[in-house]
Parts: structure tokens; C-alpha cells; sequence
């Protein structure tokens, strides 16, 4: 067993854990936890495949700024332990049944594919900052800032009706 | 295990490096807390510690050892292992920062085991260097606002989010305002963007980041210590307001778990402010001044037989045995510097890098004596309407400065 290996399984295991605990954990405070051990566990593999610029983008806006929201959103409205209605947990067996769905497909399409299945070391283009760049602001400038309009537009709207309620 | 150990002699070097930097940054820690105190003491017309040990040097231990030994109590209705992990992640996220913090050019003028040995820990190549930082800087909000949270009481949660909201708010003018350098430079690595600064070797100080990238370096500075919640920024834990902010209810070594990252934060971002405005280990003279090379011995032999000459005459009798001993140590190294050529080379890059270092810890702590607090409207004012708008300005001035060399070959 190679070093790459074990600390690939290691940040697996992790992001595993991390993604059940959040679904088992019963204070949302917890769960928002486990959601951020899984986004670093993922920018560990991302850096395991040599993907430098994609690892720290990854902790920088998923880990840093999404889910900093998403403790403050918690922490402000003060929410506790959640409650379980008899709606939610009926919501638990077609849950479960797609959980299974879900687990049946990615495992059909893992024997498909057989041997070909392996993990992929990033070069050239995809793992260095440039490529990125010439990518985003070279081939797709336009989807790009489309993308970019569309959240500016986002977040016009999340103001324009923030300053409704107050007035 | 000797096959093991020279099969992994890199890793053991590593692990090495991380020790010694991690006992050196705490004693600096510990160091900076006296240094604070006496500055701050005599802005105020005080003398500052001066009890323990002479000139009150032996103030950091006691209180280490205070810390240590203080009750450590957990409020009822914490939660518990939110409440732990909040200060373990504080100190981990700041101590890790240091380590992509190159100190020197050159390695060490002498092999370990074949291997050359490079001041700092990750490698040179670490093309992602600044960005790695503030990825680690990023998840440093978790340890304020969790502490807030966590501790259930009134005055840490709105400390928290007091906190967090500031820290988010600035680490977009933060980020925004490191652009302008990235630009100049072409690279996140940190080495590249010193030796980016060099282009002009006869130009010394007038090379650096800093006179074309001044409005970057004022929205950085002011980001970072916003970033770092010290004066003027320190709002989570206005006294006045909120008892001490997000770690109010926290005591013992927990608490100095907390402080101990603040100061490291503060080692940090003096770092990024000298290696990324100030030339980091460049010299501020022309390259061809090699009489500067002894500047190291022309500070540290006077500064040494003055420790010395005030120690002899040192009221107390562990004083007058300590002080000379520390004075002869620093007198030595200087004389050390002159002597040995190679180690003479070697200091060059590291002294104007500490140099610098200091010089901004010394404005952190200057500013901290001389600055009130801001209301918190006007913290959030200053953030969203003046920074960022001035670092965005500053990322297109320099984009257009640099296209329009490119378009007509000025140089």
C-alpha cells in the first residue's frame, strides 16, 4: 500500500463519515459540522489528484464562505434540535428506497465499466491555475459571465425584497 | 527502521522543521504578549511588566504557567464538544497558516544528509501558495463563531456572530486587494511573487510591490487586521459591549488557546504584509552595496554589549547573571556573521525578512496603543463602501498599467 493510497482511503473514509453524521446528527449546528468535514475531506482527494488550484477553491468557497452562511443563518435564528412531525417520518421509506435506487445505479454503472474504473491523475490542462483561466475567460467567457449576470441578478433580488419587508 | 528512515529522509526533515517552527512561533507567541505590554505600557507613560524576572522577560512563562493551572470550568448547558473543538480549531487553522510562509532564498550553507534544507515548510513549488492561505484563513471564522455559539450565553453569540459577520464582510476586500500583486507577479507563489520584486536589482526599496500597489497594500493591511480582530477591529470582543465577545465564558488554557492564535494570525499577516508589499527577504539597498551585508552585525553587536553593560548594573542579583549572558549570546552571533562568510550570505534574505516582520508587529501593537474602536455601522461601512470599492479599482488600474505595457513594449 502506497502513502497516496492510504491517505486517499483516510479523506474517503472521512467524507463517508462526515456525509452520514450529517444526515444522522440531530442538531442542525452538528450537521453543518459534518457538511464541512466532507468539503475538506473533498479538497483533500481534489489535492490527492493534484488538482492544487481546484483544492483550495473548493475550501476557500464551499467550506469558507457557503457554509460560514450557512452556521450564521443557524446561529441567528438560534435553531435547536429538530422536530420530527409524523410527515417527516413518513418522508424516511421512499427515502430509503431511493437511497437504494441510488446505490443500485452507481454500482451497475461500476461493474459496466469493469476494470476502466481508476483514479485519474489531473495534468495539463485542468490541474494549473492558467489552464483554468484560459478555460474560463478564453473558451467559455460567455457562459461564464452569463453565470456571473444571473447571480448579480440573484442577489438584486434578494435586496429588492429584503428592502420591501422593511418599508 | 534505518532502511525506513533514509528511505523517508524528507519526511523526517519535515517533521522536524514543524517542530522546531511550532516551538518557535509559541515562544515568539509568548514573547510578542510581553512586547505588547511594554510598548503599550510606555505609549501610556507606564512601565509595563517588570516584576518577574528582569525587565519582567519571565511575565510570558508565568502567565503560561498560570494558564495552565487556572480551573478550567464549562458552562451548564454547553455544548460540549462544539465547546472543545472551538478553541482547538482556532489555534490549529493559525498555526498551519505559518506553514506556507517561506523565510529565506537560500538553503541552509550546509547539506542534512544529502538533503538541502530550505527555511519554511512547504515546498517551492506549492503553486497555489496565497491561495492555500487564505483557504486556511477561510475556515478561521469556525473557531470564533462556534466558540460564540457554543458556550450558550448571551454576550459569546453576539460576539460570534458579530464576528463572523466582520470577518466574512472583509475577506472579500482581503482577497480582492492581494489581486493587484497576483497580477504583477503572474504566480500564487509566494517565492515567485518575492522574486517578482527583484526585476530591478539596483532599484532596492523603490522595486517593491508596495509604491505600485499602494491602494492594495492600504485595503490589505486594513482587511487583515480586520481579519485578525485586533484595535480598531476588535469588536467580537468589545469589552465595553460584550463582557470579552465569543470567549467570555471560556477560561484556563482554553482561553489561552484563543490568544495564542490571535498572535499567531498577527505573526501571519506580517508576514503576507512584508512578502507581498515589502520585497520579503529583498534587501531595501541596491544589490550592489555589499557593505550592507554586515548590517546584522552593525544592529546585533552594539544591541548585545548594551544588553550586557545594563545587565552588570541590574538591580536584582538573577538579573545581573541572566542579562550579560543574554547580551554575550547576541553579541556572539553578530561576531558569528562577520567571521563565517557563508552564514553571512546565508542571514541576508532572513534578517530583512524578520526585519520587516517586526517592523509590522511593532504597527500592529503601535496602532493598538493609538486607535479607538469602531461603532460597528461604521465597521461595516468602512468594509462594503470604501475597501472593496478601492481594491476593485486597484485590480483594474494594475489589469490596465499591465495590458498597456504588453501593447506597447513600455518597460
Amino acid at each position: 500500500m502506497t502513502a497516496p493510497l492510504i491517505v486517499f482511503f483516510v479523506l474517503a473514509a472521512l467524507a463517508v463519515i462526515g456525509a452520514i453524521s450529517l444526515i444522522l446528527q440531530k442538531h442542525p449546528i452538528h450537521s453543518a459540522l459534518s457538511l464541512i468535514v466532507v468539503m475538506v475531506a473533498l479538497a483533500g482527494l481534489y489535492l490527492l489528484m493534484g488538482a492544487e488550484f481546484v483544492a483550495a477553491v473548493q475550501i476557500i468557497v464551499y467550506g469558507g464562505a457557503i457554509m460560514v452562511l450557512f452556521v450564521f443563518v443557524i446561529m441567528l435564528l438560534n435553531a435547536g434540535v429538530e422536530e420530527h412531525t409524523s410527515i417527516s417520518k413518513i418522508a424516511g421509506a421512499p427515502g430509503l428506497l431511493l437511497v437504494v435506487a441510488l446505490a443500485a445505479f452507481v454500482a451497475a454503472t461500476l461493474a459496466k465499466s469493469g476494470a476502466s474504473v481508476q483514479a485519474a491523475t489531473q495534468t495539463g490542462a485542468l490541474s494549473s491555475t492558467k489552464g483554468i483561466s484560459e478555460m474560463v475567460f478564453k473558451d467559455f467567457v460567455y457562459p461564464f459571465e452569463l453565470t456571473s449576470f444571473l447571480i448579480l441578478v440573484a442577489i438584486l433580488g434578494a435586496t429588492v425584497l429584503a428592502q420591501r419587508e422593511k418599508g | 527502521m534505518r532502511a525506513l528512515l533514509s528511505a523517508n529522509v524528507g519526511l523526517v526533515i519535515t517533521i522536524i522543521k514543524i517542530a522546531l517552527l511550532l516551538f518557535i512561533v509559541l515562544t515568539v507567541n509568548a514573547y510578542l504578549t510581553w512586547f505588547e505590554r511594554k510598548v503599550v505600557a510606555h505609549i501610556q507613560s507606564r512601565w509595563g511588566p517588570h516584576r518577574v524576572g528582569p525587565h519582567g522577560l519571565l511575565q510570558p512563562l508565568a502567565d503560561g504557567v498560570k494558564f495552565l493551572f487556572k480551573e478550567d470550568p464549562t458552562p451548564a448547558g454547553a455544548d460540549k464538544f462544539v465547546y472543545f473543538l472551538a478553541p482547538l480549531l482556532a489555534l490549529a487553522l493559525a498555526l498551519t497558516s505559518i506553514a506556507i510562509i517561506p523565510f529565506g532564498p537560500d538553503p541552509l550553507p550546509w547539506k542534512v544528509l544529502g538533503h538541502e534544507i530550505y527555511l519554511g515548510i512547504a515546498p517551492l513549488n506549492l503553486n497555489t501558495g496565497i491561495l492555500a492561505l487564505f483557504a486556511i484563513t477561510a475556515l478561521g471564522v469556525y473557531g470564533v463563531a462556534l466558540a460564540g455559539w457554543s458556550s450558550n450565553s448571551k454576550y459569546p453569540l453576539l460576539g460570534g456572530l458579530r464576528s463572523s459577520a466582520q470577518m466574512v464582510s472583509y475577506e472579500l476586500a482581503l482577497t480582492m486587494s492581494v489581486v493587484g500583486v497576483l497580477l504583477m507577479a503572474g504566480s500564487f507563489n509566494l517565492r515567485d511573487i518575492i522574486n517578482a520584486q527583484a526585476r530591478h536589482p539596483q532599484w532596492g526599496i523603490l522595486g517593491w510591490n508596495v509604491w505600485p500597489q499602494i491602494l492594495g497594500f492600504f485595503c490589505f493591511f486594513t482587511a487583515a487586521v480586520a481579519e485578525t480582530n485586533r484595535v480598531p477591529f476588535d469588536l467580537p470582543e468589545a469589552e465595553s459591549e460584550l463582557v470579552a465577545g465569543f470567549h467570555t465564558e471560556y477560561a484556563s488554557f482554553k482561553f489561552a488557546m484563543f490568544f495564542i492564535a490571535e498572535y499567531t494570525s498577527m505573526i501571519t499577516v506580517s508576514c503576507l504584509c512584508a512578502i507581498m508589499f515589502f520585497g520579503g527577504w529583498l534587501s531595501p539597498f541596491p544589490a550592489s552595496w555589499t557593505l550592507t551585508h554586515y548590517l546584522p552585525s552593525v544592529i546585533l553587536i552594539p544591541f548585545g554589549l548594551w544588553v550586557i553593560m545594563d545587565g552588570v548594573r541590574y538591580e536584582t542579583v538573577f538579573g545581573r547573571l541572566v542579562l550579560p549572558g543574554v547580551g554575550s549570546v547576541i553579541a556572539a552571533l553578530g561576531l558569528a556573521f562577520i567571521v563565517l562568510p557563508s552564514v553571512n550570505e546565508f542571514i541576508q534574505g532572513p534578517f530583512w525578512l524578520l526585519s520587516k516582520i517586526l517592523t509590522f508587529l511593532f504597527v500592529y501593537v503601535w496602532m493598538r496603543g493609538t486607535l479607538p474602536r469602531f461603532r460597528y455601522d461604521q465597521l461595516m461601512a468602512f468594509g462594503w463602501k470604501l475597501l472593496l470599492p478601492i481594491s476593485i479599482v486597484n485590480v483594474i488600474l494594475t489589469s490596465f498599467v499591465i495590458l498597456a505595457k504588453m501593447q506597447w513594449g513600455a518597460k
